[in-house]
């Protein structure tokens, strides 16, 4: 868990909201679920090269899995890691059923109404995101399929997908922690496949602190040598800057990589 | 779910064949239909459409996804856009089941899947590029090589969660076909992968036909 002392920002992300921010390798990301029934969309971008974008393809398969959590990390279409989730008390988060629409939001729960609801409108995730990537030169060709913490969401024999809203109860929190300078877009709108008979105005709660230094033990980067792998991408990519680095020492993840 | 096709080759306005490694670009029309031929069995055609008359609308695998509320494709599947238009349907199906959840090869996701010796070979997303190069004047750029269909590809997902890459239930000569809703660029990868068991590391070649609307 957290350790209380090392937070260096803190903030509440209110329901049906979106927000983006830098976030700097070495920090750690907190979100934590303030209320059953929470979702938080996020997408992540390569600030320095805005090409370079969070895959849940690679993600989902380079790890064998469907779904998100503890010990796995976020990839980049270019075979790096933006981040690693280094604690996960929900156990399983998704990333492929997309967003909700603006016509999904109106067709479940009602309009959008801005004018009449004010800060209780029913935004969607797609406009969220929208409106964040635009602050940034990135518009709806560069929308991929993004992370939706704290849903879950099985698949039976027969492909049939459903959302699990009994495994999202309160005070659920995940840890991520980034290996790279990242872009960081999200939103607090409803999951596309929730069911509510109401709108789920549900905030979060994100904290950020410098991460621990990375060990040789580190479960992320021995959680498969995929990761070991991709870390040693990472590597690569700050060739020559790590020696400089106080805060955030590369694992030695060559006796992985090379085996 | 398996549904045989009343199209006969021999109708067909447009045969082409693709060679393992190498790429497709083709404008369908709307009412037009588009069969991917398996020809040799076991291989992954990874594809890419895109709304011919604006580039920006293109599939999304998760909007499809999420409409349908099933992850595999098969006959009866309409295939979603990012603006939630039916883009195509498959209306024909002898695989049964294709994937679209596992992307495609890239020569930097070789890196970590496989090795990272195997940076240099090639990969899928290595003929898009070339592809989305070579025809400058349709506008496309890496931002729009998203995520794709593998048609023949069958990537199964457990009930706990895991996502594992089984034997093709294809075979040769299995095929899928697709009637256009709307007029679409059709960008297919014949998948070059020497590393994956799912093609028995042996890449071969898929056929491509389109018939005019009935």
């Amino acid at each position: 868990m957290q350790d209380k002392n090392t937070a260096l920002y803190n903030y509440t992300l209110p329901a049906a909201s979106h927000w983006s921010l830098n976030v700097k390798r070495g920090i750690q990301m907190t979100i934590t679920s303030i209320e059953a029934g929470a979702n938080l969309g996020m997408l992540f971008y390569n600030p320095g090269s805005l090409l370079e974008r969070y895959n849940a393809p690679d993600t989902l398969k380079c790890q064998h899995t469907f779904k998100l959590t503890q010990g796995h990390c976020l990839y980049s279409d270019m075979g790096r890691i933006f981040c690693s989730i280094t604690n996960d008390t929900a156990g399983w988060h998704d990333t492929l059923c997309g967003n909700s629409t603006a016509q999904l939001v109106n067709d479940r729960w009602g309009p959008r109404d801005y004018q009449n609801d004010r800060n209780t409108w029913h935004q969607n995730g797609y406009d969220s995101f929208l409106t964040e990537l635009t602050k940034y030169g990135l518009g709806p060709r560069d929308m991929a399929a993004n992370v939706n913490f704290f849903s879950k969401v099985t698949c039976d024999s027969e492909g049939n997908l459903s959302l699990d809203s009994s495994a999202n109860t309160a005070g659920e929190s995940i840890t991520l922690r980034f290996e790279m300078d990242t872009l960081v877009i999200m939103h607090s709108c409803p999951h596309p496949l929730s069911q509510s008979g109401y709108y789920p105005s549900k905030p979060l709660q994100i904290e950020l602190a410098a991460a621990p230094v990375i060990t040789d033990l580190d479960e992320c980067s021995n959680y498969c040598p995929e990761n070991a792998r991709g870390f040693a991408n990472n590597q690569l990519y700050y060739l020559g800057e790590a020696a400089g680095s106080t805060h955030y020492p590369f694992p030695n993840t060559n006796h992985l990589a090379l085996k | 779910m398996i549904k045989e096709s009343h199209y006969s080759a021999a109708d067909a306005i447009d045969c082409k064949t693709v060679m393992a490694g190498n790429y497709y670009l083709q404008e369908v029309k709307a009412g037009q239909v588009i069969r991917i031929v398996d020809s040799q069995g076991n291989q992954a055609a990874d594809t890419l459409f895109y709304n011919a008359r604006n580039i920006e609308e293109r599939y999304s695998a998760a909007d499809t996804i999420q409409m349908q509320g099933n992850v595999y494709l098969t006959a009866g599947s309409k295939l979603i856009s990012s603006e939630q238009n039916v883009m195509l349907e498959i209306v024909a199906d002898t695989c049964g089941r294709h994937d679209t959840v596992g992307g495609a090869c890239s020569t930097e996701s070789n890196t970590v899947r496989y090795a990272l010796e195997k940076r240099c070979m090639h990969a899928c997303r290595d003929s898009w590029m070339l592809a989305i190069a070579e025809h400058d004047h349709l506008g496309l750029s890496k931002r729009d090589i998203s995520h794709n269909i593998n048609f023949f590809m069958n990537v199964p997902i457990t009930q706990d969660g895991k996502l594992t890459f089984e034997d093709g239930i294809s075979a040769p000569g299995k095929y899928v076909e697709m009637k256009a809703h709307m007029d679409v660029l059709v960008l297919i990868s014949n998948c070059p992968q020497l590393n994956n068991p799912c093609n028995a590391y042996n890449p071969t070649q898929v056929d491509v036909l389109i018939w005019d609307a009935a």
